[in-house]
């Protein structure tokens, strides 16, 4: 049982930043998932945490004693790898019985163990088996259970589940969410996939280019992101954005786009968007793909015309792409969704679901809701 | 245009059987995916309609005409790869003129047919870059556009947008998908991705161990699947199966205490005509496993424990144990505002035609209502 905190740390490679000025807290018993594309930082974090690499700056808190002197081995986690290393020659009992070997535990104890761990993982009918003849999920499962075999204060775990097909990954989410159930653990977990954070987190860091961009719960990230970068990381497919001009009316506020005008009232809009008005710069409308609906014939509640550019049927639902002016947004819309390409379709995107967007900084400076939408007219 | 006509092709490495007497008709205009996980034989099929390999048995055809024995280079076929090979020294003009320089055609010509090309794909205002700085999104855009411009009557991809990140594969697949609306060229697509199989192809031609297991429209392998390979691979969470015997007009489910499915009387000779044994596997995707019974969805007898709830943003999954089950576990589809807590226990219900009923012994279908 550990919490673990990150104050200030910065990390150089030559002359590439991994890490700048990343802070966070993970608490004890906490799934806390990092979340972003190849070469963000999250295996250099992992890695700072664990003692594989030295920060230039900052310090590193394990149960608010700082670690950065202490040695990878005293510092009491486990790591689990995305390529794991099993002993081939040895059975999958000796191979998660090996950290407790080498602490110097008697045969009795050690049996005991890796049996209670191996049922935890439903892996204790396989224990005298070796590792090439389990399936690609049974290797990660003995990896796992190699680690926890050891009862470390906290797991680091790098994109342990990227080399898996679909259908173990589903699998081994529920594992691995059912195991930091019960353990009550620390977990930290790397992940570049956007579904297993969403699934399995507490909380999810998003990290980019070593920047750390929004921490938050799953719903909360989803929901209100903080900028485009996150929003376009979360969901799939990802959120539309839709450049606008944007223009004072009055008490209200218009943007201005070939295809619609979209409006609000300026006493619910932020200072940075008024400001955004004065300095004249552009906005983007976010919105996601499952809140606009498809109408096949023009709807009496105010719409936006569109035509058809391609549709995208997935068996359970069907992705419609449509061009508004010179822009293709995506649209979710059921599986028996029946239009074709060049046809004009009107579309109703969810106003309490709209999200406005600085383009060039790409912060989130408005997010619409019940009570404060933003009216789109065709 | 052309069609491609693959007659009993078998291709062997050493011991291993890559493709496994294939026949496919693949018509003119369409786009056809080849779908299946790593060594189904997808690539080894694809390579020898390329010309790249020959097949030990059968025939491959363009239209009419036989193309045993005609080298890749003169079949006429363009290609693009997963690693796209980009002339990064090369600005974006001279890396899509390059296949018509090579050919010798007229230099208006080949403006005229690099402005196409540029402005179908969008990169028209990156002409004068040069390659390298490019993102990968647009370097897979002028390798596409190298290939069209040499106007091959078949188009031939192999996972181009594997090496692409998820939000531009999205941007990407539909502008795949608009341009084969476009230009109407003859495509054969290889994938292990089911989403992109499903969304671009007219038809979806599912392999596994070298061996073709259904040649459909993307709505039929979806709706349709022809065995227990076919409904597993596509869609996605994975269908649930659940073990059963049939007897006397009920399936009696494995997992379930009380797991009974009453079939009835008028489906009962059909079922029983096709069924060989007792032992079924019944197949229900997560979309239609409903927990809550509000349209028009009917109960069951089955009920379940909710083990984990997965919100994903759009939609949430969620895990249930079948009571009496031990390590069977059911995924369910349900909105993304739904909640449940976890050991509450659930009613499953479902409506009969999105029921499959597979043969255990076989893997085949042999019902659905």
């Amino acid at each position: 049982m550990a919490s673990i905190r990150l104050e200030g740390i910065n990390k150089t490679f030559g002359k590439n930043k991994a890490l700048r000025n990343v802070n966070f807290q993970v608490e004890d018993g906490e799934f806390f998932c990092i979340l972003g594309p190849p070469g963000a930082g999250k295996t250099t974090t992992l890695r700072i945490i664990i003692g594989l690499e030295t920060p230039d700056e900052g310090k590193v808190y394990i149960d608010d004693e700082i670690v950065n002197s202490v040695h990878p081995s005293k510092r009491d986690l486990a790591m689990i790898f995305q390529n794991l290393a099993l002993y081939p020659d040895k059975t999958i009992f000796e191979n998660i019985a090996s950290p407790l070997k080498r602490l110097k535990l008697d045969e009795q104890e050690i049996n005991s163990k890796v049996v209670e761990v191996a049922k935890q993982l439903r892996i204790d009918w396989m224990l005298k088996k070796k590792p090439a003849q389990l399936s690609g999920g049974e290797r990660q499962r003995v990896a796992i259970g190699r680690a926890i075999v050891r009862q470390p204060s906290a797991y680091l775990m790098d994109e342990p589940l990227s080399n898996l097909d679909s259908l173990l990954r589903l699998e081994m989410r529920l594992t691995l969410k059912e195991l930091q159930t019960s353990l009550k653990e620390t977990f930290i977990y790397a992940t570049h996939d956007q579904v297993e954070a969403l699934s399995m987190a507490d909380r999810i860091a998003i990290l980019d280019k070593g920047v750390l961009q929004q921490i938050g719960l799953p719903g909360e990230v989803y929901r209100y992101p903080e900028n485009s970068l996150v929003a376009t990381v979360l969901g799939n497919p990802s959120m539309n954005f839709i450049a606008c001009r944007i223009k004072e009316n009055k008490d209200k506020v218009c943007l201005i786009h070939e295809a619609f005008s979209a409006i609000s009232d300026k006493d619910a809009l932020s200072t940075d968007v008024l400001s955004s008005l004065n300095t004249g710069k552009d906005l983007m409308l976010g919105v996601r793909p499952e809140d606009i609906t498809i109408s096949l014939q023009k709807p009496t509640e105010p719409s936006v015309m569109g035509e058809i550019y391609v549709t995208e049927p997935l068996g359970n639902k069907t992705i419609v792409d449509v061009k508004l002016g010179e822009e293709i947004i995506k649209v979710i819309d059921g599986p028996s969704f029946k239009g074709e390409p060049a046809q004009t379709i009107w579309i109703r995107m969810n106003e309490a679901k709209l999200h406005l967007f600085e383009t060039k900084s790409r912060k989130c400076v408005y997010h619409a809701s019940e009570d404060y939408p933003v009216r789109i007219d065709g | 245009m052309a069609t491609i006509t693959l007659d009993k092709l078998t291709k062997r490495f050493g011991k291993q059987t890559a493709v496994k007497d294939l026949t496919l008709k693949i018509d003119e205009n369409e786009f056809v995916a080849l779908l299946g996980p790593s060594g189904c034989g997808k690539t080894t099929t694809m390579n020898m309609i390329s010309g790249i390999l020959k097949p030990d048995m059968g025939k491959v055809y363009f239209d009419e005409r036989e193309m045993n024995d005609v080298p890749a280079g003169k079949r006429g076929v363009g290609f693009v790869f997963q690693n796209y090979a980009v002339f990064t020294h090369m600005t974006v003009y001279n890396n899509i003129a390059c296949g018509l320089k090579v050919q010798k055609f007229p230099a208006s010509d080949i403006d005229a047919e690099v402005i196409k090309a540029a402005k179908l794909l969008r990169i028209d205002h990156v002409l004068n870059t040069n390659a390298e700085r490019l993102s990968i999104n647009d370097m897979q855009k002028v390798a596409l556009a190298r290939t069209l411009v040499t106007k091959p009557e078949i188009l031939l991809l192999d996972e181009p947008l594997s090496n692409l990140d998820a939000a531009l594969r999205n941007i990407m697949r539909a502008e795949l998908k608009r341009l084969h609306l476009e230009l109407g060229q003859t495509t054969v697509y290889v994938t292990h991705d089911q989403v992109e199989a499903m969304s671009l192809a007219d038809r979806i031609a599912v392999m596994n161990f070298a061996v073709l297991q259904q040649f459909d429209t993307p709505y039929e392998v979806y709706r349709r699947p022809k065995n227990l390979f076919v409904a597993n691979f596509i869609g996605s969470p994975t269908m649930n199966f659940l073990k059963g015997t049939y007897r006397d007009g009920k399936i009696d489910l494995a997992d379930f205490d009380q797991g009974i499915i009453p079939i009835p009387d008028t489906c009962r000779t059909p079922l029983e005509k096709k069924l060989k044994n007792e032992e079924v596997v019944l197949g229900i995707r997560p979309e239609h496993l409903k927990l809550d019974h509000t349209d028009g969805v009917r109960k069951s007898s089955l009920k379940a424990n909710v083990v984990n709830l997965e919100p994903l943003g759009s939609e949430t999954i969620v895990y249930l144990r079948p009571q009496g089950g031990v390590d069977n576990i059911i995924k369910s589809m349900m909105h993304s505002d739904y909640v449940a807590n976890l050991n509450e226990v659930k009613t499953i219900g479902f409506n009969e035609e999105d029921l499959y009923i597979f043969d255990q012994g076989s893997g085949d279908l042999v019902f659905t209502f």
